[in-house]
């Protein structure tokens, strides 16, 4: 008897996304400056929702504010950046490392606070945290400050190269952080995260630790997202205290991704942002009825089909392109 | 003297926040459903009372005649219509629901109303005020204050002495068996979210008279009830309007020490309550 | 022969993913009481709340005065006048004792059984009416279950292991007020544990066993071996 973890489709699935990266990692030079763009966008946002998703869809934290990690990482580089000149590249981890170290306080409060309670804890800290923001002179206070031309100039000489780095950072954020999720999923903790899901009692009841998992898996999202938030504003050369913690562009169009594309699965976030920008780029630029749609279509899902789009394609066709779960090989068939 | 001001200020202000309160600690007590669209409906309730004080031509207080049993309707409706499939042992259904919700209606007031700040014209009742022992006491903050004390008695009266309430506190404790008493589960739910948008309509309006306010307010009114609910201790009205008031005191304080830190102040307070009292003050059940 | 009022045809009933019951077929004629027994696990309390409506069924497989009522929600089933007094009594804890007698008879039903009525029957329960009624000893509890159920005048009564957990001499109490009770044409289904009062009080008994009937018979002339079989499924 054996478990295995990887079906034929997932292998196929691996290899066909091998392929897939060398060519993205090469789109500098087969792609335009706005496509370029576009796909860092898209890197972005695909790991903003798988992050969230891990938070939410398995470790059962629904955080309505992560915008607070995506301003306090932008408002961490921008500060090491500009105010003790701490090269980009170095700048960036730090900013994630220090929003680590600030969701350690954070889930200590407000893991006080369970279901419904706990998301909108996870609002009033973005609050505050946005508050503090517009408080200090040093970045700029209410109105923002701007990325100077120097620290712009350091990440490359040309508009090109800096271009294609920004595109490569976003690019390895996204490996890195669907990579991490998925290792995260694959190992014991994910085992454990998955059985909290299902029925937290019988989780507690088998010896797992539900709060350091839930405290482990909440800190790591944190830091992850103030990366991706450090790098949007890097491309944006500009931070204000209401871009860098607004709800909409950091959480309501993630929920809205993951919940749409199918919460609970690695596939979903990433199947949920193609669709996003997809139907984005064909609708002429109208946010507020985008938002509406979307928040409509969101509704429907959770209501008629809850594991979302990648959820339904899973049931007809039991695919899963990432190898999680584990197969049971080998059982014979029992007597009589 | 100028900090006692503050202080009366802050009281009264708590009111407000009691009655944004009240309606999310109602449905939470009854179907332990927390409504993240709540303070976007609060916001609703100020526009719907713009549209027919300016349409009727009448006073926002008068106002409150029709918005009250708009937003009564408006509340059965959703929870019959759309909330009602979400009840259930997953918490992810409500919560995301009730979040698209939200977006839903901040954005749709956006694209009927536009960003312009608006306000309800209270006339010569903005300004009044009385004198006591040296303070002035606004009459607007006043009213708030009474009214939000009032809706709180009606609250609790209705829950401990009417057929309704014991409906309420039944189909709270066990649903399964509440209906085995001939109350329909899905009915019940909807009378409280009717209930709930009731007073969220005397809030709304309030609100509107109290300040200019843009279809974008809805999270921060949201984020100060469901503060006053949590300082004030989960299934306790009257520790609800304990929380407002704590609440509203500390952004007065906090406001007079300097302006900016008004609103900090209040969230700073909160947390440090969630951090020594997790249950709140005077909690009555549990999360 | 009197018409049965309650029909259970060929009832399969699930309790979550798991299949409790199996092709369950019986009635209850008007005005009868009738025994349930079985094992732990045998299917009896889903059979009970299968019946109330607290578990949805075929509509065919309970009919009700010959309307099939298998689909019906619990309180379209409380309103036709079936009630359950459900096992572990299960109170409503912030209800004191008359509220919890009060809402009863929320539906407004016409009948005999009122709050004074309930009194006279337990009148432990008039003294202790204002107190938060899960702070009462497990037989007075027992018996405001019971009188709430009977808050809504109903045909047919369900009750439901309502000795469990009780002394001796308090399920005596209960027993001896059981005629008071049904005696005015109220039809009841008893589920019970202890074979010998099940008999004592009813016409006619059913036993249940894995989910199906094993046995059906005359109270007064089934024997021991006959339900000894049929309650182990020997």
């Amino acid at each position: 008897m054996r478990v295995t973890r990887s079906s034929s489709v997932s292998k196929a699935a691996m290899a066909v996304g091998l392929v897939v990266l060398l060519v993205l990692v090469a789109a500098p030079w087969w792609a335009s400056r706005a496509d370029l763009r576009l796909m860092g966008e898209i890197y972005l946002y695909v790991s903003l929702a798988t992050l969230w998703n891990l938070l939410a869809g398995y470790a059962g934290l629904v955080s309505v504010g992560q915008q607070a990690y995506v301003g306090f990482g932008g408002y961490g580089f921008f500060a090491l950046a500009m105010l003790a000149g701490v090269p980009v590249l170095v700048a960036l981890p730090l900013a994630a490392v220090a929003g680590a170290l600030v969701a350690v306080p954070v889930a200590m409060l407000i893991f006080r606070l369970r279901g419904a309670y706990f998301a909108i804890g996870t609002w009033v800290v973005a609050e505050v945290f946005r508050l503090v923001a517009a408080q200090t002179p040093a970045l700029g206070g209410g109105s923002g400050a701007s990325l100077p031309a120097s620290i712009v100039k350091s990440l490359a000489d040309s508009r090109d190269l800096r271009e294609a780095m920004a595109y490569w950072l976003a690019l390895g954020v996204m490996v890195l952080t669907v990579g991490t999720v998925f290792l995260i999923l694959r190992s014991r903790r994910g085992l454990a995260l998955t059985a909290i899901r299902d029925n937290e009692l019988a989780a507690r009841s088998l010896g797992i630790d539900i709060w350091r998992t839930k405290f482990f898996v909440y800190v790591v999202t944190a830091g992850l997202t103030a990366l991706v938030g450090g790098l949007i504003f890097l491309q944006k050369l500009r931070i204000s205290p209401d871009a860098a913690f607004s709800a909409n562009d950091w959480t309501a169009f993630v929920i809205f991704i993951v919940v749409i594309g199918g919460i609970g699965t690695l596939e979903g976030p990433i199947i949920g942002t193609l669709l996003f920008f997809a139907l984005r780029e064909t609708m002429a630029e109208m946010g507020t009825i985008y938002l509406i749609a979307l928040g409509v279509v969101a509704i429907a899902v959770m209501l008629k089909a809850p594991t979302g789009l990648w959820g339904v394609i899973r049931a007809r066709t039991g695919a899963e392109l990432f190898p999680l779960s584990r197969r049971v090989q080998g059982i014979g068939r029992p007597e009589g | 003297m100028e900090w006692l001001n503050a202080i009366l200020q802050g009281t009264l202000l708590g009111g407000l926040y009691a009655l944004f309160a009240a309606g999310l600690s109602l449905i939470f007590g009854v179907m332990r459903l927390v409504n993240i669209a709540h303070g976007d409906l609060i916001v609703l309730a100020a526009y719907l009372g713009l549209v027919i004080s300016a349409g009727l031509g009448i006073h926002p207080l008068l106002a409150l005649v029709l918005v009250v049993p708009a937003m009564a309707g408006i509340g059965y409706a959703l929870q019959r219509g759309i909330l009602n499939r979400t009840m259930g042992d997953d918490i992810l259904p409500p919560l995301l629901v009730t979040f698209g919700l939200s977006v839903i209606i901040q954005n749709g007031l956006l694209m009927g109303f536009s960003a312009d700040p608006q306000k309800l014209q209270a006339g010569a009742l903005e300004t009044a005020s009385l004198s006591a022992g040296g303070l002035t006491i606004g009459v607007l903050p006043l009213l708030m204050f009474v009214t939000a004390v009032a809706v709180i008695a009606g609250l609790q009266w209705m829950f401990y002495r009417t057929a309704l309430g014991r409906a309420f506190r039944a189909t709270s404790d066990r649903q399964d068996v509440a209906q085995l008493m001939g109350l329909n589960r899905a009915h019940v739910f909807a009378l409280a979210m009717a209930l709930s948008l009731a007073v969220t309509g005397i809030a709304g309006v309030f609100l509107g008279i109290r300040t200019s306010f843009d279809p974008s307010i809805g999270g921060s009114r949201l984020i100060f009830g469901f503060e006053a609910v949590i300082i004030g201790g989960l299934g306790n009205l009257w520790g609800t309007l304990a929380g407002g008031v704590i609440l509203g005191v500390a952004q007065a304080v906090g406001g007079q020490i300097h302006p900016s830190l008004q609103l900090l102040a209040g969230h700073l307070v909160f947390l440090l309550i969630l951090a020594i009292r997790p249950r709140g003050l005077f909690p009555k059940m549990e999360g | 022969m009197p018409d049965p009022v309650l029909s259970l045809n060929r009832l399969d009933a699930r309790y979550g993913d798991f299949q409790a019951l199996y092709g369950v077929t019986a009635h209850v004629n008007e005005g009868e009481v009738v025994a349930i027994i079985g094992a732990n696990g045998a299917g009896k309390t889903t059979l009970m709340r299968s019946i109330a409506g607290l578990i949805r069924n075929a509509p065919e497989a309970i009919a009700w005065k010959g309307q099939p009522i298998g689909r019906l929600r619990a309180d379209q089933v409380a309103a036709l006048g079936i009630a359950l007094v459900p096992e572990g009594r299960l109170l409503f804890p912030s209800l004191s004792v008359e509220e919890n007698l009060i809402i009863g008879g929320q539906l407004g039903r016409r009948g005999p059984w009122n709050l004074g009525r309930v009194y006279e029957l337990f009148p432990i329960l008039k003294e202790r009416r204002n107190q938060q009624s899960t702070s009462l000893s497990g037989g007075q509890q027992q018996m405001v279950a019971i009188g709430r159920a009977l808050m809504s005048n109903p045909e047919l009564i369900l009750m439901d292991e309502i000795s469990l957990g009780l002394a001796p001499v308090i399920i005596k109490q209960i027993y001896d007020a059981l005629p008071g009770i049904v005696g005015q044409g109220m039809a009841a289904v008893i589920v019970e544990q202890d074979i010998a009062k099940a008999l004592s009080v009813t016409a006619r008994v059913y036993c249940l066993q894995e989910g199906r009937v094993s046995l059906e018979g005359r109270s007064d002339t089934v024997s021991r071996d006959e339900i000894s079989r049929a309650y182990f499924g020997m």
